[in-house]
Parts: structure tokens; sequence; C-alpha cells
């Protein structure tokens, strides 16, 4: 137990900020509380996992037809879904989308819709059923691609440009222009097509020319995802072979560097941790995309260096303080630990907050599988990986078995650093 | 300052401008807009930042060993002819899964030599087997077989690349995809409309000319032509449907059969380019010029058959049926009630190249431009707000060797976005977000190696002694800890489509320039703050 009161050779080190000083919290004695917390939203992640919302697959791995719209005023799902049920597709699923002030919907069919002999029938389906407003003999200038804008004005040429060089260049950058102002200023939805809305890109004769074939509907395609059956299965296994390949490379690694209960422990940690994280999404019911997936495998790696920060102070430990019982040696280890690995889990934590916070809808699923995965993966180290490696060595301990000398290899662990003065 | 240190500081700072350099290459201009425009021209943004669609496709290889088998089947009739033999009847048994099978029935057994002398001789690609009752299964050979399908692939990707050059997309990814499944990659960026492109890279265009036996007659079904003729298709000679004359495009009712020759006089192998033309009564028609061996064959074709009628066939479908007034040399024009925009797709296909194959659409993400805004915004604002969290953290907890590790973190962004500039890796959504993971992370091994000489400083040691332990027992963790983060990144990278490649990308790039920074920066720069101190003076930290 070290002095309070700074060192007496040095001065400056009373006034640093300093959490977790000497903090000597008994965490294995603990364990039994862990166990209860980590039992309860694993069970409770299972059991909406077998009966209340399954394991809810985005449609990466389903398959199906998503199209997000854009309105430029408050939609309404349910008069949405009618429309489009009117034009024969029975089992849409018509949602609100992101926040409320973006005005989106999502609309989806399911894998029945997309099959690989017409694939994109349902997004087309979909659009005519929305467009069913309407101007007869018009386009609809906010789904309308900069190109059908640039042949236009080449044929109906509104700047007497005549069939010069220039022509094509001109209005080509004039077309962009107006789409561009339509995407990223007006998000994809123009008002209307008028002199007050286009002046900023347009002339006047060039706005002319467009109200005679073109008109604005009251949305705007955002996106679109049509994933066939073919393709959601290969994605489906991908993500089954990488989340295999990632836990055996651990295993391994850990094996290697370690002895091999310590690549055990932390691989039970790590499913306890993958458990968890696809539970809570269950429970939420958010969907399961591929980058959702490239969460989870980050958040193993990253419950996995800090167990090994965890694994290597106690070998540190177990070197130095032969005489001891492990499990105290262990409880100081962390303890030992502790400042820099609730630092780093908080500082971590703070950029993936940042990320879910601000970093949009695309990535909601993506960020949160983040945010939960660093917070049960700094806990599990602690509150999981240690007592296993305790547990069994009190299990070989009842069992008669010499307790396992730990590191089992010597010249294994950090080589002692030569004590060099420096002037 | 010794010698040893500032020759470090000197190669920190070369880094630094290196890197630098990959970000914004040599700007032509040092306004606002001129070093943002060179910083997109170095780091490529992909379709979920950018706009664009991404589409998989599939090569239907079966048909291009259908084509292969049916070749394979004439030639086996003349040769059968010419030799004698015998034989009951020639089938594929199942040409939709085994398209590459022919069975042969009904060959005498005292002809048996024979037959196996034609298979090795005229077939070498295909291996014959007897059985049951006289009858022979032909079948292709199996390393035949793959190299005919994986050329058919790689044909496809080539045409397909023709056509969307011809489009003027700039640079489109056009890839094969996954393994052993004929699978082809589309990326096209700022295509938000894809319904056009997807038709020009499907259609076949395959055209042929035949002859029209039966002249200008159009039939309004199979049997009306079948009547004509007594019941009996003529030797050698096909059904096959068209547009009836008179017809509009878009009407399924007006179609017609004509009574076609089999053998073409010409096929698209001959044509040497297409344009966009007028026919005699000003409508938009598709000029093709024939190569001289095409012209050549052509005009044996035309001087015999003056008088008779040509049919132009497009994917096996009758285009357009003409009088032969004269004889041609190499030049003709399609006509087929085009509108203008058809008649350029159609000759820019035909110029492309047919496709060896059918294609299946398999996967299509269109992501709209303004979305592709919005996410930009997004992540920067993410990205910025982490950032400032962390620089401010780290400040505050740790004072001085705070600032030692925000220079280290500014250090690490820099030399991982030069990273991507320089190997041209594209930066998605979720590489934005593998960005500011790197942030956080990065920062574990500054926390790590402060937290350490913190303790060794408690303990009594001094400031060089707890700094030189601080980082050498962190080396260590800091390396076991990033290997198994680029490993997990590495398979993610395998394994991952395009967002999350380059969320892996981003992620690997951020740990390389970390492990240079935190370990090399921040000890060169706890160097130089120690050797201005005073013997016995304290290290803020």
């Amino acid at each position: 137990m070290h002095p309070e009161r700074p060192t007496t050779d040095f001065e400056g080190i009373v006034s640093s900020v300093e959490f977790f000083r000497n903090t000597n919290i008994d965490f294995l004695g603990k364990k039994w509380y862990f166990l209860v917390f980590s039992l309860v939203f694993s069970v409770a992640g299972l059991l909406s996992m077998a009966f209340w919302h399954g394991i809810p697959l985005g449609v990466d791995f389903r398959g199906g037809t998503l199209v997000y719209v854009k309105y430029a005023h408050t939609p309404d799902p349910s008069a949405i879904h009618s429309e489009i049920e009117r034009a024969g597709l029975k089992n849409a699923r018509v949602q609100r989308y992101g926040q409320a002030a973006n005005n989106e919907v999502l609309i989806a069919l399911d894998i029945q819709e997309t099959s690989e002999q017409a694939l994109d029938k349902g997004k087309i389906q979909i659009i005519q059923a929305l467009e069913s407003h309407a101007t007869a003999g018009k386009q609809d200038l906010n789904n309308s691609s900069s190109l059908t804008v640039t042949n236009y004005l080449l044929e109906k040429d509104p700047l007497h440009l005549g069939t010069g060089t220039d022509a094509n260049p001109r209005y080509t950058a004039i077309a962009q222009a107006i789409v561009d102002y339509r995407d990223k200023v007006k998000g994809g939805v123009l008002g209307s097509i008028s002199n007050d809305e286009l002046k900023s890109v347009a002339d006047p004769a060039v706005v002319a020319s467009l109200q005679d074939n073109f008109y604005v509907s009251d949305f705007g395609i955002r996106n679109v995802e049509i994933v066939g059956p073919q393709v959601g299965q290969q994605l489906r296994k991908q993500a089954i072979l990488a989340t295999l390949y990632s836990l055996g490379g651990m295993l391994i690694y850990l094996g290697l560097r370690f002895e091999w209960i310590y690549g055990v422990a932390a691989v039970l940690t790590v499913f306890h941790d993958t458990l968890i994280t696809v539970g809570a999404f269950s429970l939420l019911n958010w969907e399961i995309s591929l980058t959702v997936i490239a969460a989870i495998l980050t958040l193993i790696g990253y419950s996995n260096n800090d167990t090994i920060v965890v694994f290597d102070r106690i070998r540190e430990n177990v070197k130095l303080l032969r005489r001891d019982r492990l499990a105290d040696i262990v409880n100081k280890s962390i303890n030992q630990t502790l400042s820099r690995t609730i630092l780093t889990a908080g500082l971590t934590f703070l950029t993936v907050l940042a990320l879910f916070l601000f970093g949009g809808e695309v990535l909601h699923g993506f960020s949160f599988a983040l945010v939960i995965g660093i917070l049960i993966g700094t806990y599990s180290s602690i509150a999981i990986a240690a007592p296993i490696l305790v547990a069994y060595q009190e299990w070989r301990g009842e069992r008669g078995k010499k307790p396992i000398a730990m590191p089992l290899r010597s010249g294994n662990g950090p080589a002692q650093p030569k004590e060099k003065v420096k002037v | 300052m010794n010698k040893n240190l500032s020759w470090k500081l000197t190669v920190i700072i070369g880094i630094l401008l290196v890197f630098l350099a990959g970000i914004f290459g040599i700007p032509k201009d040092w306004s606002g807009r001129g070093v943002l425009a060179s910083i997109a021209d170095r780091i490529h943004l992909g379709l979920d930042l950018r706009g664009g669609t991404h589409l998989i496709l599939q090569v239907q290889v079966n048909d291009a060993v259908n084509v292969d088998s049916d070749n394979a089947i004439a030639r086996l009739k003349e040769d059968f002819r010419s030799r004698k033999i015998n034989y009951a009847d020639i089938t594929k048994p199942d040409p939709v899964n085994h398209p590459e099978m022919i069975v042969v029935k009904g060959v005498p057994p005292d002809q048996t030599s024979d037959f196996k002398n034609i298979i090795s001789d005229r077939l070498p690609e295909y291996d014959a087997s007897s059985g049951a009752e006289n009858s022979w299964t032909v079948s292709m050979k199996a390393q035949n077989l793959a190299d005919l399908k994986n050329r058919a692939v790689a044909q496809a990707i080539e045409t397909i690349r023709n056509r969307i050059d011809q489009l003027g997309v700039s640079e489109p990814v056009i890839q094969e995809h996954g393994l052993g499944q004929y699978q082809i990659l589309v990326q096209l960026p700022g295509v938000d409309d894809p319904a056009r492109v997807k038709e020009i890279m499907q259609s076949t265009a395959m055209l042929e000319i035949k002859q029209s036996i039966d002249g200008q007659a159009a039939y309004p079904s199979e049997q009306a032509a079948l009547q004509a003729h007594g019941g009996v298709l003529p030797p050698d000679a096909v059904l096959m449907a068209g547009k009836s004359i008179g017809s509009r495009r878009d009407t399924e009712s007006g179609e017609a059969w004509y009574i076609i020759s089999r053998a073409s006089a010409v096929t698209g192998r001959d044509l040497r380019t297409a344009e966009p033309s007028t026919d005699e009564n000003g409508q938009p028609a598709v000029r093709f010029i024939l190569t001289s061996e095409g012209g050549r064959k052509f005009y044996a074709f035309t001087s015999a058959h003056v008088g008779d009628s040509l049919a132009v066939v497009l994917d096996n479908k009758v285009q357009e049926v003409a009088v032969i007034k004269e004889a041609i040399h190499d030049t003709g024009i399609i006509n087929g009630r085009f509108t203008q925009q058809e008649t350029q797709d159609l000759s820019m296909t035909l110029r492309s190249g047919a496709l060896p194959a059918g294609i299946k659409y398999l996967e299509e993400r269109t992501v709209g431009p303004s979305l592709g805004a919005d996410s930009i915004r997004s992540g920067i604002r993410a990205a910025m707000v982490g950032m400032l969290a962390v620089l401010i953290f780290m400040l505050i907890y740790y004072r001085w060797a705070g600032v030692n590790a925000d220079i280290a973190l500014i250090l690490n962004l820099v030399i991982l976005l030069g990273f991507m500039g320089y190997f041209g890796a594209v930066l998605t959504l979720p590489g934005i977000a593998g960005v500011i993971l790197t942030v956080g992370m990065g920062v574990d091994s500054n926390v790590l190696i402060f937290e350490r000489i913190r303790e060794e400083l408690r303990n009594g040691k001094t400031p060089p002694s707890a700094v030189e332990q601080g980082f050498g027992h962190a080396w260590i963790t800091i390396v076991d800890t990033h290997v198994t983060t680029i490993v997990s990144a590495a398979i993610l990278f395998i394994f991952g489509t395009g967002p999350v490649k380059g969320f892996a990308t981003t992620l690997v790039f951020g740990l390389i320039a970390n492990l240079f920074t935190a370990v090399f920066v921040s000890r060169v720069i706890f160097d130089w703050v120690l050797s201005r101190k005073q013997r016995g003076e304290a290290l803020s930290i």
C-alpha cells in the first residue's frame, strides 16, 4: 500500500488528475454478482432470440427489396401502404425511418417479390405506385438523373447554343448543377420548378424549358437495396466464416503467447460478449446488417485486447509474486490495470458515442453494436475472463493436480528492461 | 540536444511531410477550393459517400456451353452423314443442368470404332462413353468445360467494360466477384438511375443476317407458317419470331413468325462498327460496316440471292426483312422503328461485341447522391466531435504529456490519411467510423505508457528512468493488441463487401500508424522534453 502523499523528491505529481490511483477492490470476491448480472442479460437476450423477435437479420442476409424515400412533407405510412397495395404488392412494409424531421420512409418487400428473374421488379412497381399522381406525359425532376436532364436540354436547346462544341459540356454542367442543388442542398426533393427555386443554378430560359417536360413529385428516392436469394445466402455464409476464422485466430494466437487456458478463457469471454450484443439487437428488434457483423467482429478484437492487457499483467505478477495465491495475484493485477482499463474504455467509448449520436442513420446499427461492445468487452475482461482463470486453477487444485506454473515456458513474456540511468 | 535526438526529430518531420503529400498531392492553388479538389483527387470516395450503383451479376455460363454443344451436334451430324454412320437420335438429355452432355442413340456395334475415331478426331474436347442399347454419352471433358466457363466470364467482363466505357461513367469497377460462382461485380459511381445502364449491359446483342426463305411473308402464328409449307419445315430452316411489319414496338400482339434459314450469311463477328444513322425515310436507324472478310461473305451471299429477301436477326428475333435489290459489299442499314436513343444504345452494344452468355442480376444497391452528401456530413461531424473529446480529455488528464499524446494522435491521423492517398484506398462511411475508432484505440497505447510512467514515478524512479520503464513494459502489450486487431481487420477485409472493406482498411492503416506514433514519436517528444529539464525537475504527466 503506497502512501497517499506525493513522493518527496519530485514535485508536480500532486496536482495531477488521477482516478483509481491506489484501488484495492476485491474483484474476484464479487464474481457471483458479476455472474448473475451476465446471466440476466444473456438469458434475456436468448429468450428474445428464441421466442420474441428472433435474430432480426437485415436485408443483406434475408434478401428482399428496400426502398428509402424522402418526402417534402410529413409522410403518412398507412396512406403510402394503401397506394402500394393497390399496385399489387401485398406484403409491403412501410415505416418511418430515421429522425422525424427528415420525413423519410422505408418501404420493404421481402424475398418473395425479389427473384433473380427480374431482380428490380419490386422496386419498379413501388416507384410506379408512388408516382400515381404523376402529371401525364411529364417526367419527375425529383427522380431524374443528370443524364436525362442533359439529353433533354440538348434536344430543346433553350439557350440557343446550336450544335456547337460547347453545347454538350455547357448543358451537362447546367444539368449537373441542378441535380447537385437538388441533392446536396435540398436533400433530394425540389419544391417546384420555378425561378424562385432554381435561380441559383439555372437561367429563366432553362427553367421555362424544363417546365414544359418536367414536374416535381413530393418525394425523392434516397437509397435502394435489392438482394437476391443467392447473394443473401452467400453473405450469410461469409459472415459465419469470418466469425469462425476470427475466433480461431484468436484462440491460436493466445494459445501461443500465453497458455492454452488463457485462450479458452478469452474465447469464452468473447462468446459472452457476442451473445449479449446480439441479444441486445434482438430485444430492441434492430436489424443486423453486414456492417453490424463488422462491428461485432471489431468488438471481439477489442474485448480481446482488453483481456490481453489484464493477462499480461497477471503473467508479470505471477513471475514477481510467486508465493502469493493466484486469486490475490489476479486481484492485484486487475487493480493495477484498472486505471488504464477504465481510461481506455472511457476514451474509446467517447469516440464511439460520438459516432452513435452524430454519425447519422446509416451507421446506427454499427455504432450501437460498438457502444454495447465496448461496455461489455471491458466488463467481461474483469468479470468473466479473470474468474475463469482462477476457477480453472482451483478446479485443478481440487482434483489433486499440481497447479499449472504460469507461464509455462520460461523466456516468454516481456523482457526485463535494464535500468539505464539517463543524465 | 544530442545528435541522436535531432536526427530522430528530422525523421519525424520528414515522415510528416511525406504523408501530407500523400493526402494533398501538390495542390494547384492554395485556396480552400483548390485544396479540397486536390484531396478529392487523392482520396477516393466509396459509393456510399459519392452516390452510385453497385451491381452483382451472374454470367449464365450454361448458355455458352449450350452453344458449344449445339455446334458439336451439328458437326457430328455432318460427319455421320459423310462417313455413313447410322444413328437413331442425337439429343441433349438435360440442356439446363448439363449442357455439356450429348447422347447418341442407336449406333450399330460394327461401327463402334469408326464412331470413336470421329469423336477423337473431330471433337477432341469431348469424351465418349458407351451406354445401354448401343447408346453413347458424349460429354465435354471436365477441364475443357471449366475453361469454357471461365472464358465466358472473362469475355463477359471485357464486353461489359467496353459498353460502360462508351457510356462515359467515370472510374467504374468491373471485376470478377466471389469464388467459382461466375459472378461479376460492377460499381458505377455517379449513376443514380441504373435502368438504362442495366439494359445496355444485359443485352446479348447477337447480330446475324440470314435469308428469309419466304421473302417478305410474315405469318401470324407458327402453325400458319408450317401450313404454307405443307406442315413440314423446309430443310435447314427454322421458325423465328419477330415484329410484324406495321406493328408498334411496344405492343405484344404485333408478333409475327418467319421462315428463316438456319445458317447465317454474316454474324456479329464480321462487324467492324455500327453507328446511329437515318434510313431513306429519315427515321432513326443503325448503319453497320463489315470487316473485309465479312464484306466478301456478304457480297457473295447477296449477289447469289438478288431478288430474295434477307432477315436481320438480333438476339434470335427478326428485326427486319428486306429485299435484296443488288449485291451489297460491306455497309447496310438496320431499320426497326427505333427512337434516337435506341439507335445510339444499339450501335454501342453492337460495337462492344456480343455477350457470350446471358447475365442475371443478383444484387442491386443504389445510393442517391443526397444520401451520399448527408453521410459525408454526419461522418465528418462525428469524427470532429470524437476527436475533440479525446484531445481535450488527454490535455486535462495528462497535462503536458497530454500535449504529447495529442501531437501523436494528430500525426497518426495524417499518416493514416496519407496511406489512403498513396494506396488509392477507397474511403467509405464505415471507413470514417474506422478513423474515429482508430483515434479511440490509438490513444489506448498512450494511456498504457503514461499510466506505467506514473506508476514508476510513484515508485520513486527518476523521470528519465520512469519514461524508459514505461515504454519498455508497455511495448509488448501494445504489439499484442495491435497485431490481434490488425488480424481481425484483415479477416474483415477478406470476407467483407465494399463498405466493410473500407472500414477494415482505415482500421489497419490507423493501427500501423499508431504503432509508429505512440511508440516512436511519443518517445522522441518525451526525450526532447527531458533533455530540456534540469536534474530533479518533475515531469508533467
